[in-house]
């Protein structure tokens, strides 16, 4: 493939994307907004693909491993505290209101 | 692994993503979806591993375990109050790894023959320039929501005219850049200019405007990620990159929105700088203050039919939620009606309050919407503000020289009375004065919201 066949290609899925990602989270909910704004933080650690790649096939000497090293290490703290995070919040909302009646009605006799 | 299987393989991360932000349009599968962008994110950095074949894997895995172990230990320990910066910080570091792809780049196509491709020459610009105002922009933020500085707009005589002339600068070395001037060091300055632009740019910004801002910035990163994807001609970044640009963009804008102000006053507004002089003359003619003791608030609360308590920061300082859901429990078993009006920007973050009650067990039906919880005040005989300010503020509604004028807010002076808990009688975060506390409905419950609300708690139960 031609570079502007292949950036034609690429400008295309970008504009693709725009859309969707406008669509896809036009109907989430406002107590929702917290996590959605860490869920699509977590998404954008998908930088350290292309950190890997610039350390991984870099063969360019030390100045480029010291660069693509920092960037995988930033790129893997996006990730992994990304996903944990939505994860932490997440775990909040389960689906809980059955055994909050049996937390209450205990609490109710205590009182 | 060829270049068209790897693009395959990618494409499942990218549908993983897709289907990631889709779940979570409901509270029901949100975490599922979640995880299953974590499975697609693990399939990518497979995929990636076996493409770069080997070579320097164990630079690679240490970089990982570096990065990786440092955000599971962050993200793991931090509480539930400090998510905001948290999530500032990790958005911070993604925008930096975008921009050192960038410098990294550069060094490798420079020593090519003939000058580089004007449409790469211009994605290394901009993942180089948005990148490090993202990274520098997104550590301001966490430092003053951590409060390492002051939270309080700064500001001095120039300020918007120097941010302009810095920016002009940094985007002129880039077209110098993409024109097709061959110099590594015009990149260094550019990112360098645009660091400092991003950090001159956030500290203007009041600490209540952070949400706003760490939004923004978020969307910054997933177009620096998307730009980082036309440089190394890697279509998972593109697409996952623009995702967030464009979710990012459209959930920052909502945001902004839910205040009643546009993102260009949030950015440009140094919103609650002109407190000292507003609290001076409401102090001046403030009227009186009404305050009561635990015991009187705790006899109102058992004695009424509907108790609506509106959480705002100060109850997640004070990590006060399950002493509130114990008191609303306390309260339900003798038969008072409970629930919780959230504000859609109440805590620092929309949905924040959301995150912090759901913690505390509280069922989702009892907490009501804005819109909602307006309808209800009328017919409700105590609202409980447990720490919030501005989104009770009544100035919003009626004084068009506030500076939260035409906020939508919690019409909590339509219920029959109204009980604040307050640690003292300083302005809000915003550092507005709230005429709310000088009105004959209200009393005042001074002191730490959850001893308050603990003493609540004891003299319901003595009753």
């Amino acid at each position: 493939m031609s570079h502007g066949t292949l950036l034609v290609f690429e400008v295309t899925i970008l504009v693709l994307a725009i859309f969707l990602g406008f669509e896809v989270i036009s109907k989430v909910p406002t107590l929702l907004h917290t996590p959605l704004m860490s869920g699509t933080n977590a998404i954008h650690g998908i930088v350290v693909v292309g950190a890997m790649l610039v350390l991984g096939l870099g063969h360019k000497g030390p100045f480029m491993w010291i660069i693509g090293f920092l960037a995988v290490v930033l790129g893997s703290a996006n990730v992994v505290g990304g996903f944990v995070v939505t994860d932490r919040m997440l775990e909040m909302f389960k689906k809980r209101e059955p055994a909050k009646q049996v937390d209450a009605s205990q609490n109710g006799k205590g009182a | 692994m060829s270049y068209n299987v790897s693009n395959l393989l990618y494409l499942i991360t990218i549908v993983t993503f897709i289907l990631a932000l889709h779940y979570l349009s409901s509270p029901a599968h949100a975490r599922r979806g979640n995880q299953l962008g974590a499975v697609g994110m693990v399939i990518a950095v497979v995929v990636t591993w076996i493409k770069t074949g080997g070579t320097s894997w164990w630079a690679l895995a240490l970089g990982m375990l570096l990065g990786g172990g440092f955000g599971a230990v962050a993200a793991r320990r931090v509480k539930m109050t400090a998510m905001p910066q948290m999530v500032a910080l990790f958005n911070g570091v993604g925008g930096g790894a975008a921009a050192l792809i960038a410098l990294a780049e550069l060094h490798r196509i420079l020593p090519e023959p003939g000058r580089p491709k004007i449409d790469i020459g211009a994605a290394i610009v901009l993942s180089g320039l948005i990148g490090a105002i993202s990274f520098a922009g997104s550590m301001v933020a966490f430092a003053k929501l951590q409060e390492l500085i002051k939270g309080r707009p700064i500001t001095y005589p120039g300020q918007k005219a120097g941010n302009l002339v810095l920016l002009g600068a940094c985007v002129a070395l880039g077209a110098t850049l993409v024109a097709g001037v061959q110099d590594q060091w015009l990149l260094w300055a550019l990112i360098a200019g645009a660091a400092l632009f991003g950090v001159l740019f956030v500290l203007p910004i009041g600490g209540a405007d952070m949400p706003v801002v760490i939004s923004l910035l978020n969307a910054f990163t997933g177009l620096a990620v998307a730009a980082g994807g036309f440089e190394l001609e890697n279509n998972v970044l593109i697409v996952s990159g623009m995702l967030v640009g464009a979710s990012g963009t459209f959930l920052t804008m909502m945001m902004g929105k839910a205040m009643n102000r546009s993102i260009a006053n949030v950015i440009f507004g140094a919103f609650g700088q002109v407190t000292e002089a507003a609290a001076a003359i409401a102090a001046g003619g403030g009227g009186a203050v009404r305050s009561a003791s635990a015991e009187d608030v705790a006899v109102m609360l058992a004695y009424a039919h509907k108790v609506v308590f509106v959480p705002g920061y100060g109850l997640a300082v004070a990590q006060a939620q399950h002493d509130v859901r114990q008191l609303a429990d306390l309260l339900e078993s003798k038969g008072v009606e409970v629930s919780y009006a959230i504000h859609p920007v109440a805590g620092r973050m929309p949905g924040h309050m959301n995150v912090l009650l759901a913690e505390a067990n509280v069922p989702y039906p009892q907490l009501k919407e804005m819109d909602d919880a307006n309808g209800e005040f009328p017919r409700t005989d105590v609202a409980v503000v447990v720490g919030a300010n501005d989104v009770v503020n009544p100035d919003a509604r009626s004084n068009t020289s506030s500076p939260i004028y035409g906020m939508p807010i919690l019409n909590v002076d339509d219920a029959q009375a109204v009980v604040v808990l307050k640690r003292s009688m300083n302005p809000g975060f915003a550092g507005i004065e709230n005429p709310l506390f000088y009105n004959p409905k209200t009393v005042m419950l001074f002191g730490d919201a959850k001893a308050s609300i603990v003493k609540l708690v004891q003299g319901v139960k003595a009753l």
